[in-house]
């Protein structure tokens, strides 16, 4: 079947799906979008989380044919800037994570960056580390690199906070 | 396979009723980890999720109509006043993305003893709609789950709705886990006290083969209770609460637990969530006075 969506700010078609698919196979398989990952297939690991319609949610545990006519914003559309590749630079939950040491193998960076942008979001004022654990608590990160990933966190919702401070 | 794509819960039951051997998918937090491990290939998906009448909740009477497909995060964040035994349940729900995608109508359906929502919706004696193109009825959540993920459903019904009385008194969910969040209950519980009706509610999850109540204990507290002012119970009663609690479990050994650590743990709880709705029924009547 052939399922209409839009990613990252761009209508895109997607063929030849299979009923039973998920929507992480169509992102990474038929859209070229490798971002997100497949590990667990459970929704226990987090590492495919996307945003659908707004709202993260584990991109294996939703069916393909769900996806018809919605929003997905994967991590690729967390870069800032316009167009595909050229003139993007990464977003500011991105740079936190690069500079806080809170990627080692980086096979469940891409869900934490989508987590982590969507509590900063939601979040008036800085989260502290309860709310930052819990909102990272379906994202596992078999590296146990746990505290570098809470002062990632800490650190962009600061850079957040000057941003809007600046007005800018 | 097919992917119906129902827009209205007309043609929702209608697909339904052609399709019984479909699946009806919601959140697909149950649904997509049986496709992605190949443990079932139904002949149809029947998506619920453009279904309206399944995704809102309101005032019904007396009670909140909450549709089955209204995810635990919107629970979480509407229904902590009008549901408070269901929304914290749905705390306790695996994540954040999961919560955001999880229903209780993918918890009827999947009708695992270890689901959430059953002990709260035993507790505080909640109905679940069902409806075919035949009509819809409504069944108690006592009445629902029959034997082994085995409920009152029929094969060409869905899980349309639960009706929520407003709570009139204290409501309490515990539950036993390895951490915090991702967890499978060991076993839990849930306990409401109705002010109104001077009853009694229990609700017993992964304790069984269907999700429990116990009415011993339930008789027993509405008879020790004092409904006037809520005094505090002797700890020989909230001692036999908890044991009667426990008794009423049918617990086996498995990867998550001994029958005996459960019964145990039903035990604790039990006297916990007492304790905390005694203390909360105090407040109560003292708003009241």
């Amino acid at each position: 079947m052939r399922v209409n969506l839009n990613v990252n700010g761009e209508d895109v078609t997607a063929d030849n799906v299979w009923p039973g698919e998920s929507l992480l196979y169509v992102l990474r398989e038929r859209l070229g979008l490798p971002g997100s990952k497949n590990a667990c297939e459970q929704g226990e690991c987090g590492s495919c989380t996307v945003y659908f319609d707004g709202v993260t949610a584990c991109s294996c545990m939703i069916a393909a044919g769900q996806a018809e006519g919605r929003e997905v914003r994967t991590v690729e559309g967390l870069a800032e800037g316009t167009g595909k590749g050229g003139d993007r630079t990464l977003g500011v939950v991105q740079e936190a994570f690069v500079e806080a040491g809170a990627v080692q193998c980086g096979f469940c960076t891409p869900g934490l960056l989508v987590q982590t942008d969507d509590l900063l979001e939601r979040t008036v004022g800085a989260p502290g580390d309860a709310e930052i654990r819990e909102a990272l608590a379906g994202n596992l990160c078999r590296c146990t690199g746990y505290e570098k990933i809470i002062d990632a966190v800490h650190l962009a919702a600061g850079r957040r906070a000057e941003e809007a401070g600046s007005g800018s | 396979m097919e992917f119906l794509r129902p827009s209205t819960l007309v043609e929702a039951l209608e697909a339904r009723s052609a399709h019984p051997d479909g699946v009806p998918i919601m959140g697909g937090t149950d649904v997509m980890v049986e496709l992605n491990f190949d443990k079932r290939r139904p002949s149809a998906l029947i998506d619920l999720t453009r279904v309206p009448e399944l995704t809102e909740w309101g005032v019904d009477g007396d009670r909140t109509r909450l549709g089955a497909g209204v995810p635990y995060t919107r629970i979480i964040e509407h229904l902590s006043g009008r549901a408070p035994a269901l929304a914290k349940a749905s705390r306790s729900v695996a994540s954040p993305q999961i919560r955001n995608r999880g229903t209780v109508g993918g918890n009827l359906g999947g009708a695992s003893p270890a689901g959430e929502a059953h002990p709260p919706l035993l507790a505080t004696d909640a109905e679940i709609e069902l409806a075919s193109v035949r009509g819809t009825r409504r069944v108690r959540a006592r009445d629902f789950y029959l034997s082994f993920r085995t409920t009152a459903l029929r094969p060409d019904e869905l899980i349309t709705a639960v009706l929520l009385p407003e709570a009139a008194g204290p409501q309490q969910f515990a539950k036993i886990g390895t951490r915090n969040a991702m967890v499978i209950a060991v076993t839990s519980f849930s306990l409401a006290l109705d002010s109104e009706r001077r009853a009694v509610g229990t609700g017993i999850g992964s304790a069984g083969p269907t999700p429990l109540r116990s009415e011993a204990a339930e008789e027993f507290l509405e008879g020790e209770f004092d409904w006037e002012d809520g005094r505090p119970l002797s700890e020989a009663v909230v001692r036999r609460f908890g044991e009667l609690v426990a008794s009423a479990s049918r617990p086996i050994d498995d990867q998550r637990g001994t029958a005996e650590y459960r019964r145990h743990a039903l035990s604790v709880m039990a006297r916990r969530a007492l304790s905390w709705s005694v203390t909360d029924y105090r407040k109560g009547s003292a708003r009241c006075a």
